[in-house]
């Protein structure tokens, strides 16, 4: 599986207080381990179970994702800003991989 | 034998089901019961309230493989009035557990959308949990057209 690329939309500024809104995607097939191959042996599991964000090193949201959540999984959330800084995003796979990305924001 | 397009469906998809019959019902479904216990686990033992948290998900989910689903609870998320977590269960499925998700004084709103995989036709519920330790829950039916577990 080629490496799973992730992508995050946030705003480049905003006011100081404002709640803006976050989108994120990662690229993942997020095998459930309920799927059968051509053999019928079961596919084992292989997902990414953890999302988290933080902003300049502090919580904002966090995802425990079971195989119920889809391919490629997708959050869109908020974020309160009071300052300049950065969003950190994580994911979590299975195999030990962690993937991560990062986007500042302008905050006026 | 002359068996056209159509023909071969109609056989195949007989056989298919026909299969399904001899082995029964493969993946073992969670069902309400599992469900109910993994809220009492989350509600640690209080009696979830309706109200305050809103559950968005499509009356008909074409295909159970990407079905949206969005939660709101409203809260100030500020001092006491603050959503700590949100934990999304589908009955049906064959682990009722979907996805947990855990809100910060840094959300700004307790809001959060994402896609989830449903097996069949059932019920999807949203149970919220306070910052004081209250529980909020909601309900609602999604139809699935085609399952999206793999099976």
């Amino acid at each position: 599986m080629a490496t799973p690329k992730p992508r995050v939309k946030v705003p480049k500024s905003a006011k100081a207080g404002e709640t803006v809104v976050i989108k994120t995607l990662i690229s993942h097939q997020m095998e459930s381990g309920q799927r059968k191959d051509k053999d019928g042996k079961v596919i084992p599991r292989e997902i990414i179970h953890k999302f988290a964000c933080e902003f300049n090193g502090k919580p904002v949201f966090s995802c425990d994702m079971e195989p119920a959540i889809s391919a490629n999984p997708y959050f869109e959330f908020n974020a309160k800003v009071n300052e300049s800084g950065k969003f950190k995003f994580t994911w979590e796979d299975d195999n030990g991989s962690v993937y991560t990305d990062e986007a500042a924001i302008e905050v006026s | 034998m002359n068996i056209n397009r159509r023909q071969l469906f109609l056989l195949s998809a007989g056989a298919a089901l026909a299969g399904t019959g001899a082995i029964g019902v493969a993946p073992a479904y969670a069902d309400a019961p599992a469900a109910d216990k993994r809220i009492a686990e989350f509600a640690g033992g209080k009696a979830p309230a309706t109200g305050k948290i809103t559950l968005t998900a499509p009356e008909i989910a074409e295909n159970g493989n990407t079905v949206p689903v969005a939660v709101k609870v409203d809260s100030a998320m500020e001092g006491d009035d603050m959503v700590e977590s949100v934990m999304i269960l589908a009955e049906g499925n064959p682990n009722p557990d979907v996805a947990t998700f855990h809100f910060t004084a840094m959300s700004g709103a307790a809001e959060a959308t994402t896609r989830m995989r449903l097996a069949k036709t059932q019920n999807v519920i949203a149970v919220a949990r306070m910052a004081d330790g209250s529980v909020y829950m909601d309900r609602k039916e999604v139809k699935v057209t085609i399952g999206g577990c793999g099976g």
